[in-house]
């Protein structure tokens, strides 16, 4: 049992210029077999580009139950939006 | 279904009113449309079912590559056998993300594996019936594909992260499963008289089996509603079952193919094409272990496991000597 391949976590970047997104995660003995793999698995239909892959263990993740207080500082700043300062309606480029 | 008869708690729906806070906020959640992710809180019983729910799917995407694997060395073209290796590719990739997503929930994969080799897991019962001839390739596709979808696209929705987004990128490859099978199906039905008794042959064999895999009647079952109520499970064993067969008949129809049943007929009333029920004894016989392939099926599954130990043993040795290496550098 103990012989089990550790987990890595696979992030795909596209065809549309966007970022490198997480699709999902498979067991490889190294970062080369399980790049080989995440191909396999995971770009069966053109899904990519480029692919990066991370070792779970190496993950450090937000805990939910903080969730609240992890976030909380970005909840009373509404004047970081824009719709937070009304402007005269004639005005255009604002 | 792809997980057929999976029991959630042995308790009736419990009301709001009647839950500890923790789980009252987490049915509130559920109810809302919102996802529930691994490490966030969840009732004992929803994970226990839902690590059964996603192991058992992801078992039969697994051993569900045998009866079609029997075929890809005697496909009758280049063609054929390449779709087939790409289809049959595609059904191991829905249960790597399976098995990743039941992970999550905190069971290893080498559980997961002996509890499959084990026969203490279980997989779909329609797995276990055999792939004669060529024709059965289009009906497993065509039949048994689209039995599937018929129970994954809602699962898309389901309360659980990771199984809803697993559930998604597999309904994006299902819809070339089902075709190249009908593909097939046309090909043979509209074939010589030889290739078109070939086709009807093998809808009379895959018409019952892929009627019980939406499973017995659940809709007085208190485990279904459990299941319901935790959006693990959308509908109900009947509906998708009804639904299978009114999308179905038409394609045979066109096929000029009889459906095995001589109580299928249009109910004008119900809106529905009326059939008979499976025989539902066939049916705990196979889930029970003694269905016509079941003992081939695990003998090959096993075997392939064991045979390629040395390989991921191999393999494992050599990242680790690596690793030594690198870190004495
Ligand atoms: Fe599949
Ligand atoms: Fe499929």
């Amino acid at each position: 049992m103990k012989n089990e391949w550790p987990l890595w976590e696979v992030f795909i970047r596209g065809q549309h210029g966007l970022a490198h997104r997480h699709v999902g995660s498979l067991h490889a003995p190294d970062a080369e077999v399980a790049l080989k793999s995440a191909r396999d698995v995971y770009t069966r239909r053109n899904e990519g580009l480029s692919i990066w892959v991370v070792k779970a263990e190496d993950i450090t993740a937000s805990s939910p139950s903080e969730k609240g207080p992890l976030f909380d500082p970005s909840q009373d700043k509404v004047y970081r939006h824009p719709t937070f300062f009304p402007m005269p309606e004639e005005l255009k480029g604002l | 279904m792809y997980a057929q008869m999976v029991k959630s708690t042995g308790h009736a729906v419990r009301a709001l009113e009647d839950m500890e806070p923790q789980e009252r906020a987490f049915q509130e959640r559920i109810n809302a449309g919102e996802k529930i992710e691994p490490k966030d809180w969840m009732p004992e019983g929803y994970r226990k079912t839902l690590v059964r729910q996603i192991s058992q799917h992801a078992h039969s995407e697994i051993v569900g590559q045998l009866p079609e694997g029997n075929w890809i060395t005697r496909a009758p073209t280049l063609e054929r056998k390449a779709i087939l290796l790409a289809k049959v590719q595609d059904e191991a990739g829905h249960g790597l993300y399976l098995y990743c997503a039941a992970e999550t929930l905190g069971v290893s994969r080498d559980e997961l594996y002996e509890q499959l080799h084990s026969g203490k897991a279980k997989y779909s019962s329609i797995f276990n019936y055999p792939t004669l001839n060529w024709a059965d390739i289009g009906a497993v596709g065509w039949l048994v594909d689209g039995a599937a979808i018929m129970n994954q696209v809602p699962l898309q929705r389901t309360s659980f992260g990771p199984y809803s987004r697993a559930m998604i990128r597999i309904c994006k490859e299902e819809s070339f499963h089902q075709r190249q099978g009908y593909d097939i199906m046309m090909k043979m039905a509209f074939g010589s008289e030889a290739q078109k008794r070939m086709a009807q042959d093998a809808l009379n064999r895959f018409w019952w089996p892929s009627l019980m895999m939406f499973g017995p009647s659940d809709k007085d079952s208190i485990h279904s509603a459990q299941s319901m109520a935790w959006k693990i499970k959308l509908n109900t064993n009947d509906e998708l079952r009804q639904k299978f067969v009114d999308q179905t008949v038409p394609q045979a129809e066109y096929l000029g193919l009889t459906i095995p049943d001589e109580n299928v007929k249009w109910n004008e009333e119900r809106g529905h094409y009326d059939y008979t029920d499976p025989d539902w004894n066939e049916f705990f016989e196979v889930i029970k272990g003694n269905g016509p392939c079941n003992k081939e099926r695990m003998d090959a599954r096993v075997k392939a496991w064991e045979d390629g130990a040395w390989f991921r043993e191999g393999l494992m040795a050599h990242a680790e000597k690596a690793n030594t290496a690198e870190a004495a550098e």
